[in-house]
């Protein structure tokens, strides 16, 4: 494994682990915005290059973003000197721990894993568009009626509430 | 140039510290990066398998990123919202001191 992939694979993991232990909130967002850049990267080296600037488009541009104003609006004074976890602790993390665990030997004992690199595959964006509009069709429409009900969800849920209004 | 094996167990491990933070975090915002960890993990996934799967060009795995990438986009502006909601009327972000459904 070269230098640079070593670099790589340590700042995802290690922005990852900061992203959910930080105590500052607005440290987190940003460890999580460096992870999604991060797997951007992955996804440019996987030659996968219009996924990978969508993820920086969306992730990166879009989602932490929207993650730090929220943090922004909803800071809780109170909550200072307040634990950042759940009093049991140990179960949560010895879920995740199960959990990758078990995921890493699945992977470790498989046969498929070990294929050699093929060459790398051609993903135009004129293929993936083409593809979007004829096979896709119907899925990409959903995309878009989905997006709009959840900007409507979005701007109603967020809606400063009437006084004396019973709204649900 | 890594191999697929390491890739998956990548998407594992980033899956793992996300699902660790989602149940173990007491602020909901936390709870939410969590979850988009976990899904950037199984994205990782799907692109892994279409590098390296037998038919590259039929772009199943690109297409199910992008896919997927627009839903989490959807999540996060409504679970965003939600917790804005909640903040509001509970005046906390902590996801233990909204126990109740009733007001």
């Amino acid at each position: 494994m070269h230098t640079g992939s070593l670099l790589l694979l340590v700042l995802t993991l290690g922005s990852a682990v900061a992203a959910m232990s930080l105590r500052n909130l607005v440290h987190c967002a940003l460890c999580a915005a460096i992870t999604f850049l991060c797997l951007a990267a992955y996804f440019l080296a996987l030659s996968a290059e219009f996924v990978g600037f969508a993820q920086i488009l969306v992730y990166v541009g879009a989602v932490a973003i929207l993650i730090v104003i929220a943090i922004l609006v909803t800071r809780d004074i109170a909550e200072r000197g307040e634990p950042l976890v759940f009093k049991p602790w140990i179960l949560g993390v010895g879920v995740a721990v199960l959990v990758a665990g078990s995921l890493v030997s699945a992977v470790t004992s498989s046969a498929l894993a070990r294929d050699p690199l093929p060459p790398a595959p051609t993903a135009t964006v004129e293929a993936i568009g083409e593809k979007l509009m004829t096979h896709y069709v119907v899925p990409l429409e959903v995309i878009g009626l989905l997006l709009t009900v959840a900007l409507l969800g979005a701007v109603l849920l967020a809606r400063p509430q009437k006084e004396g209004g019973n709204r649900p | 140039m890594m191999s697929l094996q390491s890739y998956l167990i990548l998407a594992a491990l980033l899956f793992s510290i996300g699902l660790a933070g989602a149940l173990t975090r007491r602020n909901a915002v936390l709870v939410l990066v969590g979850i988009e960890l976990m899904l950037n993990a199984a994205n990782l996934n799907f692109i892994a398998f279409w590098r390296f799967g037998p038919h590259p060009e039929a772009l199943t795995g690109i297409l199910f990123a992008l896919f997927s990438i627009g839903i989490a986009a959807a999540e996060a502006a409504v679970g965003l919202s939600l917790i804005i909601a909640i903040q509001r009327h509970y005046q906390t972000t902590s996801l233990d001191r909204v126990d109740s459904l009733k007001g």
